[in-house]
């Protein structure tokens, strides 16, 4: 079960401990196999019995954990142990977390997808943990010879208080696992978690501080070539190639091509890249050119547009704007975003007569799997895939493109292949977040109650760029959200918190304004129409009403809401912010402060409720991981397109968030004991509005378009 | 290509390759120390940092012609057994997320205590602000350098073991 099969690593070793402090013979990887770790001292060195598909213990006591889903950054190589070891009343110093390579066969939806992690497997890790725990009650009461019932686990051991007796559970892990698996074990109330709840560190920290190999980049098989392609802008194909002076380089072994895609395979990373780099290609027109201007011009279109998909309907719309005391109208613009994860996508894959190796970063190994089986035309069981630690996802790697590329490269050189983008493939090569315009429209009556509501969302490759079903749906009496949609070259992909992490931004600023328009406080104003749709539903409403207003409540009381003074004793400039996506609920309040007369995001108060907090550690870095993330991209993210081509490819061309530009972040969770729900995405959507609505507070400038350093409002308030 | 003689981590490498290898490569390529990352290329993102006598340096974009008798220390040199302080307050301190840049932030991190133990916070920030993180552990980072100086953690850590 390694998370990468490895027979060369001790020769290395071996060659750099017999050198000494004397010479070390330089090498190419032809002899040495980097990404397996030796085994740690203390790990599982002896074999341990299996439970189930999540655990084996070995007579030593230690207690190896398997982790199916793939590790992005969002801690669940430490959060699914955590949930297992809980239920088994583990000692958790003596648990080895091991990722599991993909096995459908054991284990369902392998995926870093979709916050859905945690809610799909809560139940069925509990249940493999206490299951276990009740086979090593049972043996022990077996070897005593008392019922179960006078037996008690705490930290690794069995208890029979009675007699003061104890065995730990190494010394009963081979009798235990010989009996049959109990089907109706009981689960630990909420209030007794140990575990769960506390603040538990990423199991990898050993390994990331030490800088061992743990990511796909990291991964070196004797024999492999590498390999990096040239591909097509949007809208281009392959006209014709040469390729006569990358050949003749040092260390290049062939260049060939498939699907419009130049490939150099070599011996070396860098004599790779810069075999790449001399190629001749031509490339030719297949398909429309866009620019930005395009799109822009697109979205005015799409706005006015008579042809629009309605997604929701309720009440007549019509009458309610025809008899408004006041109508409020707004249109907020979002660009194209590329994920940028730092290690940039790339994979390994090995092509045999008799079957394919993967090994690599991938949020969805299953579909790399079935994609390459399809591709090659044969049984999804003759490919394996191992996952490799990601450095980031952000739905990036949700996809299979560059898995199939480095299939295809290894298919059409007969060897093992490494493919590496650089960072210029990565942010130029897509699948990026789509680029989308709302336009908004409020009814006031003469009370300021939002009596109308309409939202039409307009983009280009993104299907529906409306969550028809979120709040305010439910809580106006009519109300129409429709959609149009460009289909374009440029392709699109979910980006972390798809869609939400624009439309929140704008739905939210937008509130701000209707609430101001109203003359109301933008907290009541939430707040009023959430008890309206809790007295008076409308239509469906798929939100928990009182879960909302308890995120609402929360961030409010936490960051002073509307009564916090500055140091010069006038109230702080705070914008609010709530969103519910991916099932977590989260508000969020940004605090703006002026310093020689310009806007200065201070802080952030973040309340999400997520059900039970299942790392602490954890849970809080991915609530400040997703505020940075958020306000970051809203502040300066932004990709443009001239005639299909990325204008910016490297991050001097493309500003991404610095330690020095964040606000303080303060983390609060809502205390309950409702299943727990994933964090990897519902803390960013909110962020934006909170910003934007802060800096409307302190300058009086609405900003309605990102990135916001581009914006006139912004240049306007320096 | 050209034979070049290397001091890496307190050991003798020799690598056969084009003057023009960024020392990135040749560390990973061609002497198996991979724990020194490629971000970017172009010295941007950090991380790729190296010590180059006692100086956070990118490797990303340093021929390995211009490495000459410099004394080059990675990640995994750092410390024997992963126990300098930086690195402790980095695990004590649970900065990583996803970990891919994670090295070039304790490499810089090492080299800013080294010229200036007691560094104020707008100094740690002006040197960190350097090296990016896209998960965004940055509030973590700067804890974290901040405990490193002031109370330099010891002992072992809690952090189960992986495989």
């Amino acid at each position: 079960m390694q998370t990468i099969a490895n027979t060369n690593r001790r020769n290395f070793l071996k060659i750099a401990s017999l050198a000494g402090g004397g010479l070390v013979l330089g090498f190419n990887w032809t002899g040495a196999d980097a990404a397996t770790p030796l085994t740690e001292a203390g790990a599982a060195a002896v074999p341990g019995v299996d439970f189930n598909s999540y655990l084996s213990i070995n007579p030593q006591g230690i207690i190896t954990i398997l982790s199916p889903n793939p590790e992005v950054g969002q801690g669940i190589k430490t959060a699914f142990p955590i949930i297992v070891a809980e239920e088994l009343d583990a000692d958790w110093t003596k648990v080895v977390v091991e990722q599991a390579p993909l096995d459908t066969k054991k284990f369902e939806r392998q995926v870093a997808g979709g916050s859905g992690s945690i809610p799909h497997s809560w139940k069925r890790l509990r249940v493999a943990g206490a299951t276990a725990r009740q086979m090593l009650l049972q043996a022990a009461a077996k070897r005593w010879n008392v019922p179960v019932s006078e037996c008690s686990t705490a930290k690794g051991v069995v208890l029979h208080s009675a007699s003061n007796r104890q065995l730990s559970y190494g010394e009963l892990a081979t009798e235990a696992a010989q009996i049959p698996v109990p089907t109706d074990v009981k689960l630990k109330e909420v209030k007794n978690f140990k575990l769960i709840g506390s603040t538990v560190k990423n199991v990898d920290n050993p390994k990331i501080i030490t800088g061992k190999p743990l990511f796909g980049l990291d991964f070196y098989r004797e024999g492999m070539v590498f390999a990096m392609l040239q591909r097509p802008a949007f809208g281009y194909k392959l006209k014709s190639l040469d390729a006569s002076a990358a050949k003749a380089m040092s260390g290049i072994i062939d260049v060939v091509t498939f699907d419009n895609n130049v490939a150099v395979v070599g011996k070396s990373t860098w004599q790779v890249k810069k075999a790449k780099d001399a190629l001749k290609v031509e490339w030719e027109k297949a398909d429309a050119l866009e620019s930005t201007a395009d799109h822009n011009r697109l979205f005015k279109e799409m706005l006015d547009s008579s042809e629009a998909t309605v997604r929701r309907k309720d009440g007549d719309v019509e009458t309610a704007f025809k008899n408004a005391a006041k109508v409020i109208k707004a249109e907020y613009q979002c660009p194209f975003l590329p994920h940028n994860p730092l290690e940039p996508m790339n994979f390994f894959a090995h092509v045999r007569p008799d079957g394919v190796e993967l090994v690599g970063p991938t949020q969805t190994p299953e579909l790399a799997r079935n994609e390459t089986a399809k591709l090659l035309g044969i049984s999804p069981d003759k490919v394996t895939v191992q996952l490799t630690r990601m450095g980031g996802g952000f739905g990036r790697r949700l996809k299979a493109d560059y898995v199939l590329e480095a299939v295809q490269v290894s298919k059409l050189v007969k060897a093992p292949v490494k493919l590496i983008w650089t960072r210029e493939d990565d942010m130029t090569g897509g699948s990026y977040r789509p680029a989308v315009r709302y336009r908004f429209e409020a009814a006031l009556d003469a009370q300021g109650n939002m009596v109308g509501y309409k939202l039409r969302g307009v983009s280009i490759n993104a299907g529906n760029a409306t969550r028809e079903d979120n709040f305010p749906s439910g809580a106006v009496d009519n109300l129409l959200i429709d959609s149009v949609d460009h289909k374009s070259p440029i392709t699109t992909g979910p980006w972390r918190a798809p869609i939400t992490n624009f439309l929140a931004f704008a739905e939210q600023s937008f509130l701000d304004e209707v609430a101001q328009a109203a003359g109301k406080d933008p907290v009541q104003f939430r707040l009023e129409l959430l008890n309206k749709a809790k007295q008076k539903p409308v239509g469906a409403i798929k939100y928990d009403i009182d879960r909302m207003i308890g995120v609402i409540q929360l961030a409010a009381e936490k960051s002073g809401w509307g009564k916090k003074k500055g140091p010069d004793g006038k109230l702080l400039a705070q914008g609010f912010s709530v969103y519910f996506s991916h099932r977590s609920y989260v508000a969020q309040v940004g605090e703006v402060v002026m310093q020689k007369g310009k806007p200065v995001l201070q802080k952030v108060y973040s309340a999400a409720d997520c059900g039970v907090v299942v790392n602490q550690s954890g849970s809080q870095q991915q609530v400040r991981g997703c505020v940075v993330d958020g306000i970051g991209h809203a502040m300066y993210g932004n990709i443009t397109f001239k005639d299909g081509v990325p204008q910016q490819k490297n991050f001097n061309e493309y500003r991404l968030i610095r330690l020095a530009e964040i606000p303080e972040v303060e983390v609060h969770f809502v205390q309950n004991e409702i299943e727990p729900t994933g964090l990897g995405e519902p803390s960013l959507p909110p962020a934006g509005a909170a910003v934007a609505n802060a800096i409307f507070k302190a300058t009086g400038k609405r900003l309605r378009s990102q990135p916001f350093v581009e914006q006139d409002e912004f240049k306007g308030v320096s | 290509m050209a034979l070049f003689k290397l001091l890496v981590n307190g050991r003798n490498y020799q690598a056969d390759v084009d003057p023009d290898t960024p020392l990135l490569w040749v560390l990973r390529d061609h002497f198996g120390l991979v724990g020194t990352k490629y971000g970017c290329g172009i010295a941007q993102c950090g991380a790729c940092t190296v010590h180059l006598n006692g100086e956070a340096t990118r490797s990303c974009v340093l021929p390995v012609s211009a490495v000459g008798k410099s004394k080059v220390t990675t990640i995994e040199g750092l410390s024997s057994d992963g126990t300098h302080p930086v690195q402790l307050a980095w695990d004590k301190v649970d900065v990583p997320q996803c970990g891919y840049c994670q090295a070039g932030q304790i490499m810089t991190a090492a080299a800013l205590l080294k010229r200036n133990p007691k560094p104020s916070q707008s100094e740690i920030d002006d040197t960190m602000t350097g090296n990016l993180c896209r998960c965004g552990t940055y509030h973590r980072i700067r804890e974290a350098v901040k405990l490193a100086a002031e109370h330099p953690v010891s002992g072992s850590s809690k952090t189960p073991k992986t495989k």
